[in-house]
């Protein structure tokens, strides 16, 4: 039940991503969710893409640094509360989130956000028992084609 | 089994070493008194005769050479026997200014080649064996002694020279290399190559001389290991000769210097007083056999220590240990002496590349000395927080090992430059010359 980051180590310094982006377009890859974390000489750019193993692929051909976590996709009810109602689900477990981000989809009436939590097999348990509807990497194509 | 040359020399008595260097000594003191003008001014300047040098003893009544010597006689001045005498000239990479211009006569050659012939007969070297060289050809040393060595031990003699790293490597597999001659930097260069193109299978290779910069044990360590190999240090300067004025053993417990032909001397780099054996110091070097240009006293601005421990290898020559830096490689950063090989460790230790550049800069009057390390897979993370404790680690032995700060930048993979010839290492940017 979960969607496959891919984080990348970007040199911070001019046209660092515009490469990253070129690179993705030549090979035909739609990214889906993205996120940048700067530190003070680099950044880690944070993905969620179509296809993650051709974007590994197409990635280690071309030298860089990366690498593949599993992350939680959810699906909220576009609405004031529909985040915290989560959050709070995750503290009262103590289950800690280390980030997130949000994203969208062609899905109306829905917003989303990845979460990279410390134990993602306890978080899919508590939010399923609570009715929150995670997005898989297998699903991430259908929620952009309506 | 111990591999020799020249065993009557190489494992000659410490009183037959003694009483060769005496007899040539005095007669080479005797020869470039007499040929070579602008040593016997320096002579004169310190009121010192050829009579007075009787033995190695007296060596230290002698002026010494500098690098600047060189340069200000240049191109002839030094050379001691007719320019029709001479056979070659090579030249020094001239990474520190001026060139430097060495005469050999086909005496000398034939001497040079020896002491890269024991090199590679250390290294584990026959008849048998394919011996690819790798240094630069034309007026860089390297190339054109362990050629010569190799012609010497009967060996199979591949003069790749530099560059061409496809070429290398395929002449390597096709043609069964078994000894690789070249830089460190570039061996490890070829390791990292032969490992993307999956050939490591295809590789031949049991030892491998290396030198001409300077590299470390955890270096040594990382090309044995990728390249299964056993490595060996080899030590030389155009000045002196060429590479083979010291090689390693397989004891691998610093080189011994061929004291046939050369005497070595540890001096305090201020003072210049001769230091004993076993201390720290600049090392000075006189040629006692040389014809074309016999140098006395060179000082080689290398820092290093001298044993004269007995061997395990069976080897009665003095070993010097890795030059610990150069005096002109060596960098001052807020007063305190910082030596490329020491961040060189401390990245190897901590499982970074080798492959690190540093740059040097002056902001409002103050250093700051700023290491990039090329980012690793096993380095990185999603998580900024994790990367963030590597580089504090990095950074704290950064600073007990230098005893300064400094300050580590994670950069692209492979984007320092790689090198094929000497690493670039050091950029300093305080333009304080």
């Amino acid at each position: 039940m979960t969607a496959k980051q891919i984080s990348v180590f970007l040199e911070n310094k001019p046209g660092q991503l515009t490469e990253f982006a070129k690179l993705l377009e030549q090979h035909g890859i739609n990214m889906h969710a993205l996120c940048v974390a700067d530190a003070k000489d680099f950044g880690i750019l944070r993905i969620i893409v179509d296809d993650s193993y051709k974007t590994a692929c197409v990635l280690k051909e071309a030298d860089y640094v990366f690498s593949i976590t599993p992350v939680l996709a959810v699906e909220m009810p576009d609405k004031p509360g529909s985040l915290a109602r989560i959050l709070d689900l995750l503290a009262e477990n103590e289950i800690n989130l280390e980030y997130t981000y949000a994203f969208t989809s062609r899905k109306e009436g829905y917003a989303y956000m990845i979460l990279r939590v410390t134990d993602n097999e306890r978080a899919i348990e508590v939010l399923g028992e609570n009715g929150v509807k995670l997005i898989c990497q297998h699903d991430m194509g259908g929620i952009f084609c309506q | 089994m111990p591999n020799y040359y020249q065993p009557e020399v190489e494992c000659a008595s410490r009183d037959q070493i003694k009483a060769w260097q005496d007899e040539r000594l005095v007669k080479q003191v005797k020869h470039v008194y007499d040929n070579v003008p602008y040593y016997r001014n320096l002579m004169e300047k310190k009121g010192v005769v050829p009579e007075d040098i009787r033995s190695t003893e007296d060596l230290n009544k002698l002026p010494f050479l500098t690098k600047d010597d060189l340069r200000e006689a240049y191109p002839y001045g030094l050379l001691a026997v007719p320019l029709s005498d001479c056979v070659r000239i090579q030249s020094t990479s001239g990474t520190t200014g001026r060139r430097v211009v060495a005469f050999y006569t086909q005496h000398d050659l034939d001497l040079w080649d020896d002491c890269c012939a024991r090199a590679i007969v250390a290294a584990g070297g026959t008849k048998d064996d394919v011996v690819h060289v790798c240094y630069g050809y034309g007026l860089f040393t390297g190339g054109p002694g362990l050629n010569g060595g190799s012609h010497k031990v009967g060996s199979l003699t591949l003069p790749m020279s530099s560059g061409n790293t496809d070429r290398q490597i395929q002449f390597m597999c096709d043609l069964g290399s078994t000894i690789l001659c070249c830089t460190p930097s570039y061996a490890a260069y070829l390791a990292e190559s032969i490992y993307e193109r999956g050939l490591q299978d295809q590789i031949k290779l049991k030892a491998g001389i290396f030198g001409a910069e300077a590299w470390s044990e955890e270096m040594r360590q990382d090309i044995q290991n990728k390249l299964h190999i056993k490595a060996y240090d080899i030590y030389g300067l155009t000045e002196i000769s060429g590479p083979g004025v010291s090689f390693e053993c397989s004891a691998q417990g610093g080189m011994h210097v061929n004291e046939d032909h050369f005497i070595a001397e540890i001096i305090d780099p201020v003072t210049g007083e001769v230091l004993p054996d076993g201390e720290k110091g600049e090392l000075v070097f006189t040629s006692i056999t040389k014809q074309a240009f016999p140098l006395l006293r060179y000082r080689t601005r290398d820092i290093c220590v001298l044993n004269r421990e007995k061997c395990s290898c069976g080897r009665t020559h003095v070993r010097m240990s890795k030059p610990m830096g150069r005096s002109d490689d060596m960098l001052i950063v807020k007063g305190v002496n910082v030596f490329p090989s020491q961040i060189e460790t401390v990245l190897l230790n901590k499982g970074y590349p080798a492959n690190y550049q540093i740059i040097v800069t002056r902001e409002n009057n103050s250093d700051k000395l700023e290491v990039l390390v090329e980012m690793t897979p096993e380095m990185f993370s999603d998580e900024l927080s994790k990367i963030t404790v590597r580089e504090k680690e990095l950074n704290g032995a950064l600073k007990a090992m230098l005893g300064i700060y400094a300050v580590v930048k994670l950069v692209t993979p492979k984007s320092i430059t790689r090198s094929e010839g000497k690493a670039v290492r050091v950029i300093d940017k305080r333009n304080l010359y």
